[in-house]
């Protein structure tokens, strides 16, 4: 019996690019490796807290969509707590109006990207261009 | 005379005509309230960040339980504060 659910956790800001990035690994290891289907993630960056957690003002916030047994969670949850680095995180089962809902919120995240990333791509072709003139 | 004074206050003063409020949620189809959305949760709260009454926003009981459930959910993610001053003006 596979439920819908998602997640949003945060990090501490003490943690470096790197580490907040081994942090989510580590994480995203522990749900795929008990079974679950990781449908959708997504990064935040670092965030300013509405109000303080543990004497910190901001945060990396970091969601996870995923599929898997009711029991699971417990267990993710269980790793949460014993991780020091995580001070808070949410665990919200998904009704079919939030699935779509994502998916909507999905697509239109896709369309966003996508047009920052078309003049990105256009800048890295007009950096290889000289590059290749100088290696001719 | 001071019974005809009191019924002046008594009868109702010329209101202006009262606009309908109506559910945003059920007249815009919206389904899902997100949680993540701070944004829009901000028009649920006050000032200080508590959550309006349904008599002040005219949602319908069905989608105030959502929001209040959002807001709180929110809430306890730091997206939305507990208690602040002057929220709007942030």
């Amino acid at each position: 019996m596979a439920n819908h659910y998602e997640t949003v956790f945060i990090m501490t800001p003490v943690l470096s690019e790197d580490q907040m990035k081994e942090t989510v690994q580590k994480f995203e290891n522990i749900l795929t490796g008990k079974g679950a289907e990781i449908v959708h993630q997504e990064n935040w960056g670092l965030r300013k807290l509405e109000y303080p957690i543990q004497k910190k003002s901001s945060g990396f916030y970091h969601l996870f969509e995923y599929k898997a047994d009711g029991n699971m969670v417990g267990e993710l949850e269980l790793q949460f707590r014993r991780d020091e680095r995580i001070m808070r995180f949410l665990t919200v089962t998904m009704d079919k109006y939030a699935i779509a809902f994502a998916e909507k919120r999905r697509s239109n995240h896709k369309e966003k990207v996508t047009k920052e990333e078309k003049p990105v791509v256009e800048k890295e072709i007009v950096n290889e261009e000289p590059q290749t003139e100088e290696k001719a | 005379m001071a019974q005809q004074n009191d019924i002046k206050y008594i009868a109702p003063v010329a209101v202006d005509i009262k606009k309908k409020k109506y559910c945003r949620f059920k007249k815009s189809g919206i389904k899902y309230i997100d949680y993540k959305d701070a944004e829009f949760l901000k028009k649920f709260v006050n000032e200080q960040g508590k959550i309006l009454p349904r008599r002040l926003t005219g949602t319908s009981l069905k989608y105030q339980k959502k929001v209040a459930q959002a807001v709180k959910r929110a809430r306890h993610l730091a997206l939305l504060p507990f208690v602040t001053d002057n929220l709007k003006s942030n």
